[in-house]
């Protein structure tokens, strides 16, 4: 075991509201990884599932609604007949049409509660986080009105209740319930309405959707394509095994006393009957302020935002596309050069992670200034002071073999790696770390480079990991040279709770340059 | 990652739970709302009450204290009586309400909803209405025994102008 250093003010990230259940969702998620692969790890891509679930609902609604009849006696009459008599087409896309839709409010709560776990609400996020609030009760909206249209004994029962809920309000001045009174009171025409609101209420989820992920640079909406292609086959498997059927016809005159609730959508009716429509209304509005309220209730002192030097920024664009939040955008430079940019940073959009930093090409530490000044930087953590703290741990080591250690705050913890053969430099994200750092580790005594980013496709900053790990490769600008040794620079990609995983890595790498030593001194005599 | 047979053989396993869990909670557990052997009553009018008062000939000063394009001979006021109810069965009383005329001048018509499960069987049903401040009591009734089955709702309605209460 190392002995620990003397420790550097090092700020880590804050592991969110409910750290024990993080990292239970962490060992989940680890777990995904390793029979999904990250990069279709379903929990790491909820968002993007959600995305795909709505395109299937939509295009087997689309055929659905090819031959609906929107007519009190023709919409059970048309719902059984595709049912029915096209298994094979119709009965399948129904079934498809309903699982997706299931599918749909379990995964956008999933991806909800997820991101609340990891505290990823409030802040930069916050816009965000409360924009998705309304899509739950727009997307519970949109399923709750679809099963009206089929007009059997479940529509009857779920359209009463919910206008029983809505007369609850009393501000209509007549009581909708009694639309649903007797079978005269049910007219063709509140099947338009029905059929405009399953259409209308979609389109305002996609429209919130879009709203919902506006300021996201490369928005994570297609999930890879094992991911997609193995739920659609889940779904279509499961509408052949288990194919959704109609009730009995609806009958104002009867009431089914029990009924197969979906309990995805139409649990709220079941609440409402097992307390009352007021104590619905209470938890409705009370869920969604406390829902719409988390970035208010974790506000805390806001971090310094990037910060460009327009002196040092020639306006090569690397920070505006690397940047996760579109949080950079280009303007002309204010020397007057003709057709030279400067990067500007929004204040409100920017998070702080310092990945614009890593991508400007000024960062390099080989520059041989002072004062190391970068065309953007972190106050709290600028290129400048990473320089001297890496030339200040490498000094630090006594031993011959030597380690570099560059860490996320985010990740897994690296303060006690250092030791007398390790050294250890903490960074805002994985991706601030400029690629050019690692070289200069590698040129000021140090044999490897371990980069400890967060988990892979599970980046606190969204991409910090990714534009990491591509640049190491030599795949994104900018790159690690070519002529540094890939076999002297190891990303190790992990969660918070994958501190014991880091260690073991770096000790691997420990053991190499030890056996690799050995060799040496062999061949040499 | 896992080898590729094992995590083919996992992957595999996770989607059928996650489709099993989608088809079981699609539609089960059943949720039973109205108890073994229960109907419905429903209890429900959206009535106009009658008018509080008559119109009235307003006097020559009050006239005068009018502007001049305002100098109606008649006050005919808008509000309207509050329409009660009253559902009796078997001889216990089931439901009262007042319920008020809507608008502002509460001159808009009353309208109750309620739903009551009650056990099956046969009943005796007694409906009172009173929609009239200037009638004392109430002013319309109906008394009828009914025979209900498991499921049926019984919807309770009024509507002078069919014919007054309504079961239907």
């Amino acid at each position: 075991m190392c002995a620990t250093a003397t420790p550097v003010p090092y700020t880590r990230g804050t592991p969110g509201p409910m750290p024990a259940v993080a990292s239970a969702l962490e060992w989940v998620e680890s777990r995904f990884d390793w029979w999904f692969g990250p990069e279709a790890n379903p929990w790491r891509h909820l968002g993007a599932l959600g995305f795909h679930l709505f395109w299937i609902v939509a295009a087997s609604g689309a055929y659905l609604y090819v031959v609906f009849d929107t007519s009190v006696a023709g919409a059970y009459r048309s719902v059984q007949w595709l049912t029915l008599e096209q298994p094979w087409a119709g009965g399948l896309m129904r079934s498809v049409h309903r699982y997706a839709s299931a599918a749909f409010a379990l995964v956008i709560v999933l991806h909800t509660a997820c991101e609340f776990i990891r505290g990823r609400y409030a802040g930069f996020r916050w816009f965000t986080w409360v924009t998705g609030v309304p899509l739950l009760w727009i997307a519970l909206a949109s399923g709750v009105v679809g099963y009206w249209l089929v007009w059997d004994a479940l529509a009857q029962f779920s359209a009463v209740a919910t206008m029983e809920w809505l007369d609850a309000l009393g501000v209509f001045g007549v009581s909708l319930a009694r639309n649903f009174l007797t079978a005269d009171t049910v007219d063709d025409r509140l099947f338009s309405l029905f059929v405009f609101l399953h259409v209308g209420l979609p389109l305002l989820l996609l429209l919130g959707m879009w709203i919902h992920i506006k300021r996201l640079s490369r928005p994570d909406t297609q999930p890879a394509r094992s991911l997609a292609v193995g739920t659609l086959v889940a779904l279509v498997v499961l509408s052949a095994v288990a194919p959704v059927t109609s009730a009995g016809p609806a009958d104002p005159s009867r009431i089914e006393p029990s009924l197969g609730l979906d309990w995805f959508y139409l649990a709220p009716h079941a609440l409402m009957y097992e307390t009352s429509a007021a104590t619905l209304w209470v938890a409705a509005i009370a869920l969604t302020l406390l829902l719409a309220m988390f970035p208010l209730l974790a506000r805390g002192a806001r971090p310094s935002i990037a910060r460009v030097d327009p002196g040092n920024c020639n306006g090569c664009r690397r920070c505006f596309a690397d940047c996760p939040y579109g949080a950079i955008s280009m303007r002309p430079h204010p020397d007057a050069r003709i057709g030279a940019e400067l990067a500007v940073v929004d204040p409100a959009l920017c998070a702080a992670c310092g990945i614009c930093a890593g991508a400007c090409p000024s960062s390099t530490p080989f520059r041989s200034m002072r004062d190391l000044v970068t065309g953007i930087d972190m106050p709290q953590l600028p290129i400048d002071a990473l320089r001297a703290r890496l030339r200040e741990e490498l000094d630090a080591l006594s031993t011959t073999r030597r380690i570099a250690v560059f860490g996320c705050s985010q990740g897994a913890d690296i303060e006690g790696l250092r030791c007398a053969d390790t050294a250890v430099v903490g960074l805002l994200c994985a991706g601030q770390l400029p690629p050019s750092f690692v070289e200069y580790a590698l040129r000021n005594g140090a044999q490897a480079v371990v980069i400890s980013a967060c988990a892979q496709d599970g980046c606190a900053y969204r991409l910090g990991e990714r534009w990491t790990r591509e640049r190491v490769r030599g795949e994104r600008k900018p790159s690690l040279r070519v002529r540094v040794p890939r076999g002297a620079v190891n990303v190790v990609h992990g969660a918070r709770r994958d501190r014991a995983a880091l260690e073991h890595q770096v000790a691997l790498v420990r053991a190499r340059l030890a056996a690799a030593s050995s060799d040496a001194e062999a061949i040499h005599g | 990652m896992a080898s590729r047979p094992l995590a083919l053989i996992m992957q595999a396993l996770l989607y059928a739970a996650f489709a099993a869990t989608i088809g079981w909670f699609s539609s089960n557990p059943t949720y039973r709302h109205l108890g073994e052997g229960e109907a419905l009553l429903k209890l429900s009018f959206s009535h106009p009450g009658q008018l509080r008062s008559d119109c009235r000939r307003r006097t020559s000063e009050e006239l005068q204290r009018l502007a001049p394009n305002m100098r109606q001979e008649m006050d005919c006021p808008r509000e309207r009586s509050p329409t009660t109810v009253e559902l009796h069965i078997d001889g216990a009383l089931l439901a009262h309400k007042e319920v008020q005329p809507a608008g502002l001048s509460r001159d808009g018509a009353s309208t109750y909803y309620g739903r009551f499960p009650v056990p099956a069987g046969e009943h005796r049903l007694v409906v009172r209405i009173d929609d009239s401040v200037r009638v004392p009591g109430f002013n319309h009734e109906r008394d009828e025994t009914v025979r209900l089955e498991p499921g049926r709702i019984l919807v309770v309605d009024f509507d002078p102008a069919k014919g007054g209460i309504l079961f239907r």
